[in-house]
């Protein structure tokens, strides 16, 4: 499919005109239904603007429900309102025009500059909105308009000759007269500071702007201004001063050796700087001529004075949320209603609007006040009929009622020559309601409410947020074809399976094209009526659809013909998009073909809920039936679930034996076992063999008869393929030869080194490394050489085989499985927690004795603290090799815990022995009392027992100061988990929008939308991750042991 | 570069980039069949595009060490 461009979009804003253009009618009267039940003429339910009950006909177009779309409807405004959108605009605007002519207080040259700037971004396609920002903030300092009035230039080059201020004050006036400029007695010229005048140098040596003062007061003779600053500050290395206003311009040389100061009377002082100096700010000053009522700028540039005779500004105060004040020269406030700033607006001018970002034709600043107000249509907001039968409007008819009574109201008042007073609340409050209208949570603003106090939900809330318009209707929406139930279990089915409830199996359909080939197969499908693999509907070669009843099936059956559309239900086989919520990765969605099944439940394989994170607690999942051909197709080759046995994560495989699957096949693998034919078919039962090959031996059985023997590790080697060679160290590998030790290799004690060749399990017990999710090294090796549908096998018969195992011998963890000998509960007390708790003691003493020394960077506090944490761990570990040794592996714990199939041996730890220190943010638990945890304790208490440290086990029981400390550390754990999930899943968001359109091309380069290479090899290398060996590019190991023939020990 | 101080180029983390030759970049360019606009950016007021002088136009190679491949190349065109 070719995507389409969007080369551009527009927004502008609906003018008067317009909105009077598209409406189909003029809304006056308040009222929704009349007392027959009829809508109301003129009424806010008008049936000009579209109908929401059936049978009746649209006034405007004529169309019944469903065909007519709605038309629009307007309300004229007694008097303008402010658009709550654009109020921040509106500010902007009035603050950077003339009060008087509307134009931009700009320089023609800093228009044009600012023009250019602006079509270079356009013409970059880049956002405009950093130079229309610039724009507004310089437009908005200046004071005076440069536009409206008369402005002239004068030479100033020789009035720097004169040297004191009222001589440049009269040779101006002369000047200005000799333009034609006419300039009372009473006249005069001022000159001020606009703001504090500041310059900063850096690293100029403190004893030269002592040197400045002196140059400044002896040699100009200037007079020293009071609150003239000059000190150096400091902090930045930074020499700040302030002088007296008659320094006109210090400028720094182009090498940057000496600084200029340039004054009024055009002598100019110049002081050396031996270090490079910093920016020098030039400082604001303004000329201003003050005749009679008039006021005049002056403006310097260069050697040239301008002289503005324009409107002066007036500063713009914006009062939250709808209010625009105006602070005259005395600096009295006065409001500008809605009706002065329209005018305002009004009169800026078309070309104007170019620079401040707006295009005139499509958005006049005066259409951000409204004088008519837009009515939607009534299919945008349908009321609806409660079982009472009474009607119920949408919350945004109830916001138009509200405003069309004001707006009444509003006019009656006015028309009866009310009092301003009056007439000013009413206009506050058709602002406040029209306000609310377009967004119910302004800041400062109350909320609208219901009648029954819930907060109206107006147009901003239809749009905003995770359930508004753009993420819950537009980006994410509701589907068909689907389903979604609880998920339960099944070691029965395939990996690739899923259990489908008969019930959900009818009520999806797949739609099949009827042809010669397939005819009598669908009309058999049809004949079955609504029995299960049915059909729903039929639609027929002249496009008319059927829906299929027990009366008609037969007779369609039979009249089916090709051409026709038969849509089936979901029959074995079928392929279906299966998904788990949070889809947090891509594995979260994957094909299943479906198993349609009795009961109520999705069926799943317990190995797949790995990818899926799932379990059986009550998770629901949903269910997607394909629709086209392509779909299934591409469904089936990137989406199986045999396709996704190596997560793109990590590189290995994610799918494998889970919980029982791991102990059943480390039972069924350990040491030597010998089983008689009988009992290996009853372990390969479901298992897809069907050659047992020669027997190891022959031994007497149980019914002393000498019968042929097969060993455990040739039944587990039957489902490894026959030129399968492997080595590696599993789970139970007690890591020797990191301590120091050699390893046994085949004849490890713990048999924990595998080794396969040609197929054959030659040593080793198989366990969570070699066939566990996330680990998997068989599988992995498996999927690698013999591809998809040989692992999926695998993993099919290695989760077959475990069952029937642990099916065998039967497996259970109860609550006497905690027990240890009274010998090793002493030996626990005493030897472990008994020895920690005295060196504790030990350490407290020598700390009171101020014997203790402190740790490299720590106080001598936070080294005790530090001591006593790491004896008390050591002794929770102590007591829990002790209790491993008195568990033994046969214990059910322990061999969960050593095969990898559920818990650690910390857990039977905690569980047997002892639950150990309890921690808030890593450290003993300090607070609570004053000085002490507890009342229990004494203040200041530091030994074990009253700093959280809990001897006791699980299986004993917590005293009640022990279950204290354990609900302490048990909150933070909780609390911490509940804010990293809401974190990671806005991260998440984040992360997703940001991604969401690179993508990898066929040159292996990262693009965007626009064929903009964003990195020029995928992940810098190439590589994709579920391709690679755990991430990694190549396995030198696995490509040498495939070159030597050997495997090479690691 | 001002007196006194180090070089930026000199750091660890600062990637190398060097400007690329018209015939170099005409064959980059050739090689993933895109225009030059369609190359990453880098802005003329870079610190690193200041030292090296590189002018507006100019298309810097960056060679960075990568956790996944060694070192890695990316170009980047200089802009405004």
């Amino acid at each position: 499919m070719r995507t389409k461009r969007i080369q551009g979009l527009k927004f502008g804003l609906l003018s008067p005109k317009e909105i009077r253009k598209m409406s189909a009618a003029k809304v006056i009267t308040a009222d929704t239904y009349g007392e027959d039940g009829f809508p109301i003429e003129l009424g806010l339910v008008n049936q000009r603007l579209g109908v929401i009950d059936p049978g009746l006909r649209c006034k405007t177009c004529g169309g019944r429900m469903g065909e007519c779309p709605g038309h629009f409807g307007h309300i004229e405004l007694a008097a303008p309102v402010m658009h709550i959108g654009y109020v921040k605009l509106i500010y902007k605007m009035l603050s950077a025009t003339c009060r008087k002519c509307g134009k931009v207080l700009l320089e023609e040259e800093d228009r044009q500059h600012f023009l250019y700037e602006i079509g270079q971004q356009r013409e970059r396609q880049a956002d405009v909105g950093e130079v229309v920002k610039l724009i507004f903030k310089e437009a908005a300092k200046k004071d005076v308009c440069m536009h409206c009035g008369e402005s002239f230039s004068v030479d100033a080059e020789d009035l720097s000759e004169s040297l004191k201020n009222e001589e440049i004050s009269n040779e101006l006036k002369k000047r200005l007269e000799e333009q034609g400029y006419s300039l009372t007695k009473t006249a005069h010229i001022k000159r001020s500071l606009d703001d504090k005048c500041i310059f900063d140098w850096r690293e100029v040596p403190g004893n030269d702007s002592e040197l400045l003062r002196s140059y400044l007061i002896d040699d100009f003779g200037f007079t020293w201004v009071k609150n003239a600053e000059f000190s150096k500050t400091q902090k930045d290395k930074r020499l700040t001063f302030s002088v007296d206003k008659h320094v006109v311009e210090i400028t720094l040389s182009a090498k940057r050796d000496k600084i200029s100061i340039e004054f009024e009377d055009g002598r100019t002082y110049e002081q050396p700087v031996k270090k490079t100096a910093g920016k020098l700010n030039v400082h604001n000053y303004k000329w201003t001529i003050t005749d009679e009522e008039k006021i005049y700028l002056l403006r310097r540039k260069g050697l040239e004075l301008t002289v503005y005779c324009g409107e002066r500004k007036r500063q713009i105060k914006y009062d939250k949320p709808t209010t625009y004040k105006e602070i005259d020269e005395d600096g009295k406030e006065r409001r500008l209603m809605p009706t002065d700033v329209r005018e305002r607006l009004e009169r800026i001018p078309d070309e104007d609007l170019a620079i401040l970002g707006m295009d005139a034709k499509s958005a006049r600043p005066e259409w951000m006040v409204l004088t008519v107000l837009p009515v939607p249509p009534v299919t945008a907001r349908p009321s609806i009929t409660l079982e009472s039968g009474q009607r119920s409007e949408d919350d945004v008819t109830h916001k138009l009622v509200d405003i069309i009574r004001i707006n009444q109201r509003f006019m009656e008042n006015r028309d009866a020559g009310a009092p301003q007073l009056i007439i000013e609340d009413l206009w506050e409050l058709l602002q406040y309601h029209i306000s609310t209208y377009f967004d119910n949570d302004i800041a400062g603003v109350p909320p609208a409410r219901h009648r029954s106090g819930r907060p109206l939900k107006t147009m901003a809330q239809r749009l905003k947020g995770k359930e508004g318009r753009f993420r819950g209707s537009l980006s994410g929406k509701r589907v068909n074809f689907s389903a979604r139930t609880v998920i339960s279990p099944d070691p029965d089915i395939d990996i690739g399976e899923v259990g489908v409830p008969e019930e959900i199996a009818k009520e999806l359909t797949i739609t099949v094209n009827v042809t010669e080939r397939n005819l009598k197969l669908l009309s058999e499908t049809m004949g079955r009526g609504g029995k299960h693999p049915g059909a729903n509907y039929v639609r027929r070669a002249d496009g008319k659809k059927v829906k299929v009843t027990d009366i008609n099936y037969e007779a369609l059956s039979e009249e089916l013909g090709v051409g026709w559309k038969v849509e089936r239900h979901l029959v074995d086989g079928d392929i279906v998009l299966f998904n788990r919520q949070p889809s947090l990765h891509r594995l979260s969605i994957m094909a299943h073909y479906v198993r349609v099944m009795p009961g109520k439940t999705f069926r799943l394989n317990p190995s797949v809920c790995p990818p899926y994170n799932a379990d059986y607690d009550g998770d629901e999942m949903n269910m997607h039936v394909l629709q086209t051909e392509e779909a299934r197709a591409e469904a089936k080759i990137l989406m199986a679930v045999q396709r996704n046995i190596i997560s793109p994560r990590f590189g290995r495989p994610i799918i494998g034996g889970i919980h029982d699957h791991i102990t059943g096949i480390f039972l069924l693998t350990r040491g030597v076992k010998k089983f008689e034919k009988e009992a290996v078919l009853d372990l390969l039962d479901n298992v897809d063999i069907d050659d047992l090959g020669e027997p190891a031996g022959t031994f007497i059985s149980s019914t002393y008869e000498k019968v042929p023997y097969w060993t455990n590790k040739q039944i587990y080697s039957m489902i490894l393929p026959d030129d399968l060679n492997l080595n590696f160290r599993g789970k139970v590998c007690e890591k020797c030869i990191e301590k120091g030790l050699t390893c046994e290799k085949e004849n490890c004690p713990h048999e924990a080194y595998v080794l396969i060749r040609n197929g054959k399990l030659i040593s080793g017990v198989i366990d969570e490394a070699a066939v566990g999710s996330f680990k998997g090294l068989i599988i992995d090796r498996i999927f690698r050489h013999y591809g998809e549908v040989a692992s999926k096998e695998f993993i099919n018969n290695t989760s077959r085989l475990a069952i029937n195992a642990i099916l065998r011998s039967g497996f259970s963890f109860g609550i006497s499985d905690e027990d240890i000998p009274l010998e090793g509960k002493d030996q626990i007390r005493e030897d472990a927690v008994h020895e920690a708790e005295k060196k504790v003691d030990a350490l407290i003493m020598a700390y009171e004795a101020e014997e203790l020394e402190a740790l490299p960077g720590r106080t001598l506090e936070e080294s005790l603290e530090l001591l006593i944490m790491q004896s008390l761990g050591s002794a929770r570990d102590d007591a829990g090799d002790i209790a491993e040794r008195y568990l033994g592996i046969e214990n059910p714990g322990v061999l969960m815990a050593k095969s990898g199939a559920r818990g650690s041996l910390l857990n039977l730890t905690q569980m047997t022995a002892c639950v150990g220190q309890q921690s808030v943010r890593g450290e003993r638990i300090s607070r609570g009392y004053q000085k002490r945890t507890l009342p229990h304790f004494k203040p200041d208490d530091r030994s074990a027992d009253a700093r959280g440290f809990v001897r006791a086990s699980f299986k004993d029981g917590l005293s009640p100061t022990e279950y204290f400390f354990h609900a302490v550390g048990g909150r933070e754990a909780l609390v911490d988990t509940a804010v990293r999930t809401s974190q990671s899943g806005y991260f998440q968001r984040r992360l997703i929008n940001a991604l969401q359109d690179l993508e990898v091309k066929y040159d292996g380069t990262v693009r965007e939308t626009r064929d903009t290479v964003v990195q020029f090899k995928y992940g810098e290398d190439g590589v994709d991750p579920s391709k690679s060996e755990g991430g990694k590019v190549v396995d030198i190991d696995k490509i040498i042991r495939a070159e030597v023939g050997v495997e090479v020990s690691t | 570069m001002k007196k006194g101080n180090v070089s930026i180029l000199e750091h660890e983390s600062v990637p190398i980039h060097e400007i690329i030759t018209n015939e170099d970049l005409n064959a980059l360019l050739n090689k993933y069949k895109i225009r030059k606009e369609q190359l990453p950016k880098i802005k003329s007021t870079d610190p690193v595009i200041k030292e090296i002088n590189a002018e507006l136009g100019d298309v810097v190679e960056v060679r960075r060490s990568s956790r996944t491949a060694g070192t890695a190349l990316s170009y980047r065109l200089v802009i405004k």
